[in-house]
């Protein structure tokens, strides 16, 4: 298996010698867009959790071409199924910032709605949302439907057995799934080689008889020349494709975590030069594709970004708490309706 | 001599964890981030450092692998102590829990017993999302075959994991999560209460409130209201889902004729649920109003803006207590 790193722009912003063709500078100028807001959307969130308006967050501080080119090569139809650090993601594919933040601000489990957007909801427990993405690919397939399934997980959850499950699954339906492994090094505080022996994680595709591509998860170019490739192939029945991109994960896991227990900073100095958005805006001025005026642009609708979800998180949706009655069954069984009454009864005492 | 201090209870089980490495050399540690990080909640800290890799190691991202593997090495003559991260990610490894953990011994004739000690933090109240807060204890006190410890004290903490450890047989050992940073006199070389033993943590004459792991000190403060309002209700702590000890609780609820146990866990076909069937069983004649719970509801566990809402307060144990058919006496 060649597992060779698919790179187009160096970090300095040249060309790879030998690179494939980049995509079209327009593609490019849209995707170093959405990155400058994911950057800030991170930051933003980031400065939430410290003022207490969020109870966590998973930063994809580093991670931002993964977190654009994932959303940026689907067609409205097509589905993405997001993890806990793939907020940034998310509102890359159009999803109201505020209400993805609705998890971790704390008000409901999901804030969005999966189907109109077709988002599933960001899963938390590692590695199980690849089988439903499996299964979701293979209904749209039974049905008919050229839709592709966009699967996202971390390097840590591929040891999990669902990882492996889902691989096999996809491979054996021929299901329309692209897995994207955004390899940002750590499970937590567990290194990489601590999750595998293998050479590489795409390696690991060849024993599930699918394709799978290294790429560098810093370059958006590659990115979206990689994934876009998957999907095509997944849309034409193809099969399933498993991409590995090669990332860091620049924050620590979320804020309740202390990453110099287990890396230095020296390391994390490196990857800070192999960053996406540097790399991208030095090969788009260096084409002149990027302008100040255009720089400004970007930066304007970043804050405009930050300013939204900062006030909307900050207001907050208010909870209703009967809410955790209303949905557990399509018919509430008469224990939960006394349940409900019952808090009732003590909300009003409360209240009076 | 006495060996009191004030721990945490992170602190007072990461020194059972020391006592226990350092007391025999079979007994390994390991898990996800429980090495150089020192685990999610520094239960672990400084084990790596201090016994060694091969003592205390992170494993690769699988519960199930996990709990699989500590079979293996129990089988093979070692003491695992392994933890799951979270309650909400021990359900990956439920399969080997129920069908091998629990099954071995009995599979085998008591020939291959299972000294292994699965660690969980379970329980709500840290505020947090989804999937970090389940009560699970009722999925594994269902299943025969596994000992399910609750400590609700720092000092029964460091005491039931040392037990934990030593028994033959498998246990399933439930942290508070919320009590991990709350400091107490912790006395290591206190007698230690022997598996299977409740305890009375407050003598009353009116009521008992039967409790255990993080609804103890809930229970406890409510005993404290109702004695403002001139009731003297006392507190039963399990300490010990399985096996339970039916003579410390049947004697409290003999003595006061009424009972109300308390629990975070959803109330249907729970731990609370067998606590309620015993004792009315054996107490029967003693009764003056039906044996009541005050348990989480049965929903999914709400995100953190609702917890309050869900987690049983004071308030609705005395709800609960006020209902207990007083004017019948
Ligand atoms: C089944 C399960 N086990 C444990 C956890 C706790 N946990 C949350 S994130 C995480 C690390 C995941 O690492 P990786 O897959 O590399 O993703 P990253 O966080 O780096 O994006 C762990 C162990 C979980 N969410 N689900
Ligand atoms: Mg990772």
């Amino acid at each position: 298996m060649d597992t060779a790193t698919v790179r187009i722009v160096e970090p300095d912003g040249e060309v790879a010698a030998g690179a494939p063709a980049p995509p079209p500078v327009a593609e490019l100028l849209a995707g170093y867009r959405a990155m400058v807001l994911a950057r800030r959307l991170n930051e933003q969130a980031g400065a939430l959790v410290r003022q207490g308006r969020l109870a966590v967050y998973p930063s994809s501080r580093g991670q931002e071409a993964c977190q654009v080119a994932a959303a940026a090569v689907l067609a409205e139809r097509d589905w993405l199924f997001p993890t806990y650090r793939d907020t940034a993601a998310v509102v890359a594919r159009g999803v109201d910032p505020v209400e993805v933040l609705t998890l971790l601000r704390g008000d409901w489990h999901c804030g969005y709605d999966p189907l109109a957007h077709r988002v599933a909801p960001q899963a938390t427990p590692l590695a199980t949302q690849l089988l439903h993405a499996v299964g979701v690919g293979h209904a749209a397939r039974l049905k008919g439907d050229d839709d592709v399934v966009m699967a996202l997980c971390g390097d840590g959850a591929t040891s999990e057995g669902d990882f492996h499950e889902a691989c096999n699954f996809a491979a054996v339906l021929g299901a329309p799934v692209v897995f994207l492994v955004q390899n940002n090094k750590y499970a937590i505080s567990v290194p990489l080689a601590r999750q595998t022996a293998a050479p590489s994680l795409a390696a690991k595709a060849v024993g599930y008889g699918m394709p799978g591509v290294l790429v560098d998860g810093n370059d958006l170019a590659a990115l979206t020349v990689v994934l876009g490739e998957a999907v095509r192939r997944a849309r034409d029945g193809g099969g399933p494709t498993l991409v590995e991109a090669d990332t860091y994960r620049m924050d620590a896991h979320t804020n309740a975590d202390d990453a110099g227990r287990y890396r230095g900073e020296d390391e994390v100095a490196g990857w800070a030069l192999r960053d996406p958005l540097l790399r991208l805006r030095a090969h788009l001025v260096a084409r002149g594709a990027l302008t100040e005026q255009l720089q400004a642009e970007y930066a304007a609708a970043a804050e405009a970004l930050a300013a939204r979800t900062r006030d909307g998180v900050t207001r907050g949706g208010g909870v209703d708490p009967e809410e955790m009655f209303a949905h557990v069954y399509a018919t509430p069984t008469a224990q939960l309706a006394e349940q409900r009454a019952l808090l009732r009864t003590e909300l009003e005492l409360e209240g009076s | 001599m006495t060996g009191a201090r004030k721990l945490t209870m992170a602190q007072a089980i990461n020194t059972a964890l020391r006592d226990a490495l350092t007391a025999d050399r079979s007994v390994v540690v390991f898990g996800e981030d429980v090495g150089p990080l020192g685990g999610v909640f520094r239960v672990t800290d400084g084990l790596t450092r201090d016994f060694g890799e091969q003592r205390c190691f992170d494993t690769p991202l699988a519960e199930s692998g996990i709990v699989g593997l500590a079979v293996g090495m129990a089988m093979n003559g070692l003491r695992p102590v392994v933890e799951m991260q979270f309650d909400a990610f021990a359900y990956p490894a439920f399969e080997q829990v129920v069908s091998h953990v629990a099954k071995f011994a009995n599979r085998t004739r008591g020939r291959v017993r299972l000294p292994l000690v699965i660690r969980i933090p379970y329980a709500g109240g840290i505020g947090g999302v989804e999937h970090h807060s389940d009560s699970s204890e009722a999925y594994y006190a269902h299943t025969p075959g596994l000992t399910v410890l609750a400590p609700a004290t720092n000092a029964d903490a460091y005491a039931l994991l040392r037990a934990a450890i030593e028994l033959p047989d498998p246990v399933v050992f439930l942290e508070p999560k919320k009590h991990y940073f709350l400091a107490e006199e912790v006395d290591v070389l206190a007698p230690a209460p022997p598996i299977g033993r409740a305890v009375v943590r407050r003598a009353g004459r009116d009521a008992t409130l039967i409790a255990y792991g993080p609804s103890v000190p809930v229970a406890l403060a409510a005993a404290e209201r109702a004695a403002t309002d001139g009731r003297d209700v006392g507190v039963v702590d399990l300490r010990s889902i399985v096996p339970f000890d039916d003579d410390t609780v049947c004697a409290e609820v003999r003595r006061t004729g009424r009972a109300v146990v308390v629990a975070e866990a959803p109330g249907f076909a729970s731990v609370a649920s067998e606590v309620v069937a015993r004792v009315t069983e054996r107490c029967f004649h003693h009764l003056e109003a039906p044996v009541r719970r005050v348990t989480g509801f049965d929903v999914p566990y709400p995100p953190p803006e609702l917890e309050g809402y869900y987690l049983p307060g004071t308030d609705r144990i005395l709800d609960v207590v006020d209902d207990l058919q007083w004017d019948a006496t």
